[in-house]
């Protein structure tokens, strides 16, 4: 005799423990300690502050470990926590030209003021398994330290006047994509924002189409700089600025070749990728997309999936996506039911139909 | 530490009761609001929750069902939440609660003025599979130019013969706005028309709240000459005896037998009892 | 009488490149107009200017509405616009697939303006199809087929139909045979005549063929790099030219 399912309750609580059990694993083996997740996988830590919105390395590594290193779920758990968090006010405008360098390349020119400082980068490690254990690396200093502020590679071309001029001071104040919905269409500053939280993978599939002939993009790296730039606020109550901090950050510059049109004279034009901690990958990609979803402003030809910002920044957020995707697990008992008897009811029509007209059924011969 | 009660902070709720207020105020248009990242994973109900949670207070008494049941997972999932960081109590009895936050049904039992449902909604626009372009969409519904879906709907009966809608069954609110019912059977319908309840709707991924107010006349799309028509069974419900309740199949052995039993479990669980007694 | 349609002073630049200028022109109920003049000439420009789907640069249009009032496009909101569109024009593309629905029927490409209007019975919906289709020469039995089955000159007939089910005051028409066949183009520009006189439409037509404007049209227009070169009675402008380009156009058509 059946009988209506029940103990969701119980089958949850059961559930949670052997969740816990398997994140665990070998209980032989010690637990990681979070200082061991910040400083040993950086990288990681990195992405999840990024696309979780929330620069804190203790809490970041604290929601991977969590996750068994499932960085979505890590960047959905520090997501999840950071609507709880009081908004005390808004940054000043970071001041990425008095970054502290510590890797700064330009694929442009040769030399350049400040010189090219490769920094800690995996680019060319030739990638080959290392099977020993690590050794504590002996770093040289460098003889003449770096200068303290490094020019910009495009403000070279921007004495030329070859590049765009984009005036900071005549932008309207950003709104706040956590706090507002995204409308379309979306202005530049709130799709910054939006690519800055959206999923690496899905902006580096994005980028890597406008290379392969899906956008006409013809990208070169004018700059990737990364070093520690400070935040600075002005409380209303203190009338002045004062830093509270330094967070680490990657900045691109893409330039890009445009032939003019829509009134603007052929000239280099710019994409913008900016990441926090060291996330070069994500903020190369950040700028190919943004530079590709400029095409309306530049009366570009727009037919890219790239290009289509409705298309992309509805999908790049990889909490919504995984959500969503995953939410079809659910029971949808009630709508399968209803079509369900809908088949049944199309069945039995398209079994009558051919009883009655046998000629038309497949495969015959077209009269 | 602690989370504000119903976890969603004072100023966030009074963001969403404005939201919803001119929900209320238009009924049927979609309101942008400022959804929150919820502890729950989009296209589970995020909606629903911030929608429930900005309408909780200490003295409500909340229901969760997903599918017409209070015991499948995702409704016992929500139901753990806000027993948690709300403290309210909950029942599953449709008569004894204020507040029920629904997936997918509306239940059984009507509903009166002093209780208001909550639906979670996937995706709030009806138009969106024919028309991907949230611009255009915007645009269509500023001019109530709905040709499109009667399009969707022309086709159904060429080459069906009849409407082949059978869940989330597109609506005409009070006369102005196409709306999304959510995905419930198109057997839930009817309980929309001039309900005593108010009936809220919250897309917490698509970022849009959107309202029925008590007593609004809500109408299926159809033709003159193709009316609207729910689904009936030639079974009644197995459990209860029910000919009138939207009815689940559940295959029960491995020959494929099938029985039909009342999604609602409460308005089967009720029925039982009362034949019992 | 009233004209239905005032066009004065109207340009459209795209930034120093002109698409068309001070075009000016007079349409009436029941007129056929035609816009002649090779590609590049700013003919499909000030189509899509007067049809009020471009903002122009400079000048204006005036139409008259049903109701007899006077309505400024250039003003013209979006939802006015739309329910213009929808209710007392229509626009033929050149191209059928930019006018027609490809995923749904046949059928349903012609009720759709109907059902945008309100109407809402299925067999009456039905009949009307049925009717337009045979109406422009396509079998009534393929109503329920996908357009997309259908051969060029079909598809541009379904359009047809499409755009004229509502009976629109005033249609625009772009090159509607400039893709296809000759063979095909004299059976459309028959069934365009046809429709044209039994439906008493005002038509604004943009077309390189000069044969095409004197099968259909009372006046012609003639348009090179954006301006109006000569304008006039069809048979006047193809008889007896006056302006030294459209001696050009009409001495080769006749070479040809």
């Amino acid at each position: 005799m059946y009988v209506a399912v029940k103990g969701g309750e119980q089958a949850i609580a059961r559930s949670l423990e052997l969740l816990a059990e398997a994140r665990r694993g070998d209980t032989a083996v010690p637990e990681l300690e979070l200082a061991q997740i910040r400083e040993q996988l950086r990288l990681g830590v990195a992405r999840v502050m990024q696309e979780g919105s929330l620069y804190d390395e203790e809490l970041a590594a604290l929601a991977i470990r969590q996750a068994a290193g499932d960085m979505l779920e890590a960047i959905f758990l520090l997501r999840a926590y950071r609507t709880t968090l009081p908004r005390f006010g808004y940054t000043q405008p970071l001041d990425t030209t008095a970054m502290r360098v510590r890797r700064r390349v330009s694929g442009t020119f040769k030399d350049i003021p400040g010189g090219q400082v490769l920094g800690p980068t995996y680019d060319y490690t030739q990638r080959l398994l290392e099977f020993d254990t690590t050794t504590p690396a002996v770093v040289k200093s460098a003889e003449t330290p770096l200068p303290s502020n490094m020019p910009r590679v495009l403000d070279l071309l921007d004495a030329e006047a070859l590049i765009e001029r984009i005036d900071a001071g005549s932008d309207p104040e950003p709104m706040d994509l956590t706090r507002e919905p995204l409308m379309f269409p979306a202005d530049r500053a709130t799709r910054l924002q939006n690519l800055a939280r959206g999923d690496e993978g899905f902006l580096l599939s994005m980028a890597y189409s406008t290379q392969r002939g899906y956008a006409e993009s013809h990208p070169f790296a004018g700059e990737i700089r990364m070093g520690e730039v400070d935040v600075v606020v002005c409380p209303e109550e203190l009338g002045f600025a004062i830093e509270i901090g330094a967070v680490t950050l990657t900045e691109c510059q893409m330039i890009n070749q445009f032939h003019g049109g829509n009134g603007v004279p052929p000239q280099f034009t710019r994409g913008y990728g900016l990441s926090m901690g060291e996330g070069e990958r994500k903020a190369m990609s950040m700028a190919l997309v943004d530079r590709a979803l400029r095409c309306d402003e530049l009366a570009e030809p727009s037919y890219a999936p790239a290009q289509n910002q409705e298309f992309v920044l509805s999908h790049s957020d990889s909490v919504e996506a995984s959500g969503f995707v995953q939410h079809l697990k659910l029971p949808h008992y009630v709508d399968f039911q209803a079509e369900l008897s809908l088949l049944r009811t199309l069945a039995a029509q398209h079994a009558t139909d051919t009883d009655e007209q046998p000629l038309s059924a497949a495969g015959g011969q077209r009269p | 530490m602690t989370y504000n009660f119903a976890f969603l902070d004072e100023d966030t709720k009074r963001m969403l009761r404005r939201s919803l207020l001119k929900a209320v105020a238009i009924p049927g248009y979609q309101v942008p609001f400022g959804s929150r990242e919820m502890p729950l994973p989009y296209g589970w109900g995020t909606g629903g929750i911030q929608v429930t949670a900005a309408l909780l207070g200490p003295d409500d008494v909340l229901k969760v069902i997903d599918q017409g049941a209070d015991d499948t997972t995702n409704a016992v999932n929500i139901r753990r939440f806000f027993a948690r960081v709300a403290g309210v109590a909950t029942t599953e009895h449709t008569a004894e609660a204020t507040l029920i936050q629904t997936r997918h049904r509306i239940p059984e039992t009507s509903l009166r003025e002093d209780q208001i449902l909550v639906f979670q909604v996937p995706e709030p626009e009806p138009l969106r599979t024919l028309e991907p372009r949230e611009a255009e969409t915007r645009t269509l519904h500023a001019l109530a130019d709905y040709g499109l879906m009667h399009v969707k709907l022309y086709e159904d009966i060429a080459q069906y013969g009849h409407i082949a809608t059978s869940y989330d069954y597109p609506v005409l609110v009070d006369g102005r706005f196409l709306t999304s019912p959510s995905p419930i059977p198109k057997f839930d319908n009817p309980k929309l028309d001039r309900s005593p309840a108010l009936m809220l709707f919250g897309a917490g991924r698509e970022k849009r709240l959107y309202a029925i107010p008590p007593y609004t006349h809500v109408e299926s799309l159809a033709f003159d000459d193709h009316p609207f028509e729910i689904q009936c069974w030639e079974h009644r419900c197995e459990l209860c005896g029910s000919g009138e309740s939207y009815l689940d199949e559940v295959v029960v052995d491995d020959q494929g037998t099938r029985m039909f039993v009342c999604s609602d479990t409460d308005f089967c669980g009720s029925r039982r009892t009362e034949a019992q007694a | 009488m009233s004209a239905l349609l005032q066009v004065r002073g109207l340009s459209q630049h795209y930034g120093q490149r002109v698409g068309c200028e001070d075009v000016s022109f007079d349409l009436h109920p029941g007129e056929l107009l035609c816009v002649v003049g090779e590609s590049g000439s700013g003919k499909s420009t000030l189509l899509n200017t007067v049809a009020a789907q471009l903002a122009p640069s400079a000048g204006s249009v005036r139409y008259r509405q049903r109701n007899g009032a006077w309505l400024e496009l250039g003003t013209l909101s979006e939802a006015d616009r739309r329910r213009l569109a929808r209710e007392e024009w229509g626009f033929v593309t050149q191209n059928p697939r930019d006018g027609l629905r490809l995923n749904v029927s046949a059928g349903a490409n012609v009720a759709e303006r109907l059902m945008a209007l309100g109407m809402r019975n299925y067999s009456q919906l039905r009949g009307i199809a049925r009717s337009w289709l045979e109406r422009v020469e396509i079998d009534a039995a393929r109503i329920d087929d996908a357009p997309t089955g259908f051969s060029g000159g079909m598809q541009q007939r379904l359009q047809i139909a499409r755009t004229l089910v509502t009976q629109p005051r005033l249609v625009f028409m772009d090159e509607p045979t400039a893709g296809l066949d000759v063979s095909v183009q004299a059976r459309i520009l028959d069934l365009l005549r046809r429709l044209v006189n039994e439906l008493g439409l005002a038509a604004v037509m943009v077309t390189h063929d000069l044969a095409v404007a004197r099968l259909l049209a009372a006046r012609t227009m003639v348009m090179q790099g954006g301006r109006v070169v000569e304008t006039g009675l069809t048979d006047q402008i193809l008889d007896d030219p006056q302006h030294p380009y459209t001696q050009l156009l009409v001495s080769s058509v006749l070479t040809t």
